[in-house]
């Protein structure tokens, strides 16, 4: 390992702490990215253009859903069955990414997407759309209480257990571990929001 | 660290009162209020359940907060370092909802209710976020 931590394993000391760099838990040359991506949703809120909207709601909805599956079904597992090392380094450059990448297009997706709901009339109850957009919240309510509460504080922990001069292997272990279970959950509850969603946009 | 076998457990590893699980209870019933409050727009939701779940959700905060007020020995430099940020963070997106919400003319006592419980939100979630990492650090680490 050259820029990753040194684990302790069994949360023990194995030696020496390795000089290295400090992970930075909110990648800075992401954030103009990020700020962009908030600034479309502000333009197409605020200009009520159908095109910004709908852009908006695509971009954050496409990259949401395909990150939450992907991560929660594929890396998740992987990662579960890595050595308690190995898992640190992933996530010393993994974590800060998500940490910037989330939020950013989950506000994209959201904000922008109950907009195109009011201008399209699917919250009115007469739409025939009405409650599969409440079962839409429902589920994002869920992945967000989910994902806010459980799995991005134990990302930002894992991050900051890293930057110890000899991080725990157990703790991480023990972080990780919800990383992995929480983003299984995400993932399954997307693949409700894409029969949701499709169901939506079929009518 | 594992030496010393008669030390103190290190703070990471002691317990605490469930902060993290209240400020998450406290969230959920504001998630919830904010599904009911849409879910009636353009109407006017139910307010009364709004306001409930808010209370619930506010109540929960407090507690959370008053927990966290006494717990002695903690990471507060290393808890306040994430919050300030976190909230700074959540802050810009309860505004952008709230910008929303403001677009789409909501008004009134809907309005108020909506935005004490974006405050729940954006207070709730920084505070999981710093004591989750606060309590695993050392408290000479900072």
């Amino acid at each position: 390992m050259t820029d990753t931590a040194h684990v302790s394993t069994q949360g023990g000391y194995e030696g020496p702490p390795v000089d290295r760099p400090r992970i930075q838990v909110v990648p800075l040359k992401g954030l103009p990215v990020a700020a962009v991506g908030l600034a479309i949703v502000v333009f197409a809120i605020a200009s009520n253009n159908k095109w910004a909207l709908i852009f908006s709601h695509v971009v954050g909805g496409g990259l949401w859903t395909g990150i939450d599956l992907f991560v929660g079904l594929v890396i998740g597992p992987i990662l579960g069955r890595l050595s308690i090392p190995a898992r640190a380094e992933f996530s010393a450059r993994f974590m800060p990414k998500m940490v910037l990448i989330m939020p950013t297009i989950v506000t994209m997706n959201l904000a922008s997407g109950f907009q195109i709901a009011r201008k399209l009339g699917n919250l009115t109850t007469g739409s025939p759309n009405h409650a599969w957009l409440i079962a839409s919240f429902c589920v994002v309510g869920g992945m967000v209480v989910v994902a806010l509460g459980i799995l991005e504080p134990a990302n930002i922990a894992v991050i900051h257990e890293m930057n110890k001069k000899v991080p725990s292997g157990e703790r991480i272990h023990r972080l990780m571990n919800r990383f992995i279970y929480t983003a299984g959950m995400l993932g399954v509850m997307q693949v409700a929001t894409l029969v949701i969603m499709t169901r939506v946009a079929s009518r | 660290m594992s030496d010393h076998t008669n030390a103190p457990a290190p703070v990471a590893d002691r317990p605490y009162p469930p902060i993290a699980w209240l400020t998450t209870g406290a969230l959920g019933f504001v998630v919830i209020g904010g599904i009911i409050m849409a879910s009636y727009s353009p109407r006017v939701a139910p307010l009364k359940t709004a306001t409930a779940l808010l209370v619930a959700g506010a109540v929960l905060l407090l507690g959370a907060v008053g927990l966290l007020l006494r717990i002695g020995e903690f990471a507060w430099s290393r808890f306040f370092k994430v919050f300030k940020w976190a909230l700074l963070a959540y802050v810009i997106e309860a505004g952008m909802i709230e910008f929303a919400f403001l677009k789409d003319q909501l008004r009134g006592t809907s309005l108020l209710i909506v935005t004490l419980m974006l405050v729940v939100f954006a207070t709730s979630v920084p505070i999981t976020i710093a004591f989750t990492t606060a309590r695993y650090a050392d408290l000479d680490e900072d």
